[in-house]
């Protein structure tokens, strides 16, 4: 158990790509912290300079403040989960699980008496005679936990280590993999692109991209106050609405009403450096069936024709297109990506099961005003969080 | 893979069965012709009185030449040289051609030039080689020689002339073998060499605990090779000491009494006990070891 502190880490790789732009977080002892961001942004960089497998170029990184930058990753005491969970083929799931212990030389009777132990946490305990081979993709993913367990470590690091399971099983492991960290306590750092671990595992979450972080902080935190458009894109399932709109007189013009500026939207557009011109977003989940909404105050509405409708069950998901043009930015493209090719702006309101919305109907829907975020278009910079 | 035992094999899979064998009944055809029928040739020989000075004394005499061959001197002195050349000139060669694929597999820089580099002794004929070296050793011009103290003649003494056949050997094949034990580098993924540095092995634990055992197939295989290979060792011996002194290989044996002695009767049965020991190498290193062919699994 362990702070790990990286200290304003740069990595540059020989040919020139700069993977970790100035990475600067202190991770507490404890702490679950999830590295999420999009494909080649340079989350495994990241975790693999904690874990020694890569060269720091820059900065520092410290484990308890202690300087680790030059040393081996076997002097790290460091446990490390890998995507393709690397078991080693030609050891049983038990010799698997011992390798770390006898590296250590650990005694015999206590090395049995832990691997026996992280079997039975991880539901091993048939299969401990058998090969990796042998095993289902669950087992396997299991197995490089109790690896990773087994030897009490400073930190756990875990290199997307469900992206190989299916959607049940990743849901039922992420479980398992948050209780066991909480039990035994060990400060862990968790890379993945899927928003829906980031923001269900973590204490906090690193948002990265292209190198750099683009926030930091718990996953409630990031999600009611994203720093930046592309945070605001890539937190929240589905992805927040992000519509054109224009600053007027104490108003602001969107293509689904006008909405008073008053309050936060006020004060977020006082400073001197606001266009005319802005990024309206607002998360599906602020809308709601205007005909289930009795305390409409502080809302506005909105009527349009229902292009496609989900139902998920708790909730349903209504599609419109807008007959406005789609916001198209640069912060946009690598984040969500469920952004229709099509050219009409795209809606998506959460609503109530309860609600009458049909598809090819018309549908009024209430929102709250308050809840919309208004971006800077040129560099995404939350004008209502500033 | 489908066996087919016990299971009764669906039209369309018998079809494509019977395609695959006349598909392979050309090669097959060939083989039997250019090797299966010299191999029966030999044998039908070694049974037989057959010497080419003496015609007129050819009979069949049964085993009788094997009896002449293995109770000859001769013949177990070459055979026990073979065995120590065969031997110590594979071990050498893992070793050395670990390195190399080690090397070749790691070069960041130059992968290109070290590859073509350490290919070069392969690539060069093996009686050309041969004469290198025995120039080299030979005293007053050679250039090893040279280093030596004044008046020795290696390749007339038995020992250093057996060195000098296995240097020469061993010059020649490691290639070989680092080339495949390279291939077999080539399947041990990156990820698992992670996994064990951060499970806290050193590289010398990377090595013996996770390398070597999921190059084992590979290793196997290049040391069946070159152990068949080395065992019919006769082209370096042949130029450099033609089996004078005692240096002769079973081979050389084999061609002193079918080509110099005339001796067909003779010369094939030692051919025969060539193969056989061959055989014997090979069974050993597939059921013995379970070397597999490459390719296929386990
Ligand atoms: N050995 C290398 N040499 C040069 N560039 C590299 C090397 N390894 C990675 N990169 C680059 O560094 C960047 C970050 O890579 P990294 O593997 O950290 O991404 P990631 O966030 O883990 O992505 P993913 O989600 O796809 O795993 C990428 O642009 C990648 O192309
Ligand atoms: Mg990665």
């Amino acid at each position: 158990m362990a702070e790990i502190v990286l200290d304003h880490v740069t990595k540059r790789y020989a040919d020139g790509t700069v993977a970790v732009d100035d990475f600067d977080v202190r991770i507490a002892d404890h702490e679950f912290v999830i590295l999420v961001g999009p494909s080649g942004c340079g989350k495994s960089t990241t975790l693999n300079m904690i874990a020694g497998l890569e060269d720091i170029t820059e900065g520092e990184l410290r484990v308890d403040g202690r300087r680790m930058n030059e040393r081996a990753p076997r002097d790290r005491d460091m446990a490390m989960v890998f995507q393709s969970y690397a078991l080693y083929p030609h050891m049983t799931v038990r010799e698997n699980i011992a390798f770390p212990l006898k590296l250590a030389k650990m005694g015999r009777a206590e090395m049995e008496e832990r691997v026996e132990r992280a079997a039975g946490l991880l539901d091993l305990a048939p299969y401990l005679d058998r090969k990796p081979a042998a095993l289902s993709g669950g087992q396997r993913q299991r197995v490089a936990m109790g690896r990773a367990i087994v030897r009490d470590p400073k930190a756990f690091l875990m290199d997307e280590p469900l992206s190989n399971l299916d959607a049940k099983l990743r849901v039922q492991m992420r479980t398992s993999i948050s209780r066991l960290q909480k039990n035994l306590g060990t400060t862990t750092v968790y890379v993945t692109h899927d928003q829906t671990e980031a923001m269900t595992l973590g204490d906090r979450i690193v948002i990265m991209r292209a190198g750099l972080i683009q926030q930091i902080g718990p996953p409630q935190e990031l999600y009611d106050h994203p720093r930046n458009l592309f945070v605001a894109g890539f937190i929240g399932s589905p992805s927040m609405n992000v519509l054109p709109a224009r600053l007027e007189e104490g108003r602001l013009r969107t293509p689904i009403g006008d909405i008073p500026l008053r309050g936060r939207l006020r004060r977020a557009v006082e400073g001197p450096d606001v266009p005319r011109d802005v990024i309206a977003g607002i998360r599906p989940e602020s809308f709601e069936d205007a005909a289930l909404v009795h305390d409409a105050d502080g809302g506005g509405t909105f009527t349009g024709t229902v292009d496609l409708l989900e139902s998920m069950g708790p909730e349903k998901l209504a599609y419109f297109t807008l007959d406005t043009g789609a916001v198209r930015s640069e912060h946009l493209t690598e984040a969500g990506g469920e952004e229709e090719a099509g050219e009409g702006c795209q809606l998506v309101a959460q609503l109530d099961p309860k609600s009458g919305a049909r598809r090819g109907q018309p549908v009024r829907l209430w929102y709250d005003t308050q809840a919309v975020h208004l971006f800077h278009p040129e560099t995404g910079e939350n004008l209502t969080e500033r | 893979m489908n066996r087919g035992k016990g299971r009764a094999l669906t039209e369309g899979q018998r079809a494509e069965r019977r395609l695959g064998l006349w598909l392979c009944a050309p090669a097959a055809i060939v083989m039997v012709v250019v090797t299966g029928w010299p191999i029966v040739y030999s044998v039908l020989l070694s049974l037989q009185r057959y010497d080419l000075r003496f015609p007129e004394d050819k009979a069949w005499i049964g085993l009788s030449n094997y009896a002449t061959v293995l109770t000859s001197e001769v013949w177990w002195n070459a055979f026990w040289v073979t065995l120590l050349i065969t031997v110590v000139s594979v071990a050498i060669e893992l070793v050395l051609g670990m390195l190399l694929a080690f090397a070749m597999y790691r070069a960041i820089v130059g992968r290109g030039l070290i590859r073509t580099v350490v290919l070069i002794p392969y690539g060069i004929v093996t009686v050309a080689a041969a004469y290198g070296w025995k120039y080299a050793w030979t005293p007053g011009t050679g250039w090893l020689a040279g280093l030596l103290p004044e008046g020795s003649a290696p390749l007339t003494e038995r020992g250093p002339a057996i060195a000098i056949i296995i240097l020469a050997e061993v010059w020649k094949t490691t290639p070989f073998m680092a080339l495949l034990l390279m291939a077999g580098l080539a399947v041990v993924p990156e990820e698992l060499m992670r996994a064990a540095s951060v499970d806290g092995a050193t590289l010398w634990q990377r090595f013996t605990r996770v390398t070597l055992p999921l190059m084992k197939p590979a290793i196997l295989v290049a040391l069946l090779f070159r152990t068949l290979d080395a065992f019919r060792i006769f082209d370096n011996i042949y130029v450099l000491t033609n089996g004078s002194q005692g240096t002769g290989s079973v081979s050389i044996s084999a061609y002193h009494n079918l080509i110099g002695g005339l001796n067909l009767g003779i010369g094939s049965t030692m051919s025969v006990l060539i193969l056989v020991t061959v055989a014997i190498i090979a069974v050993v290193f597939i059921l013995g070891f379970g070397t597999a062919a490459p390719g296929s699994e386990r």
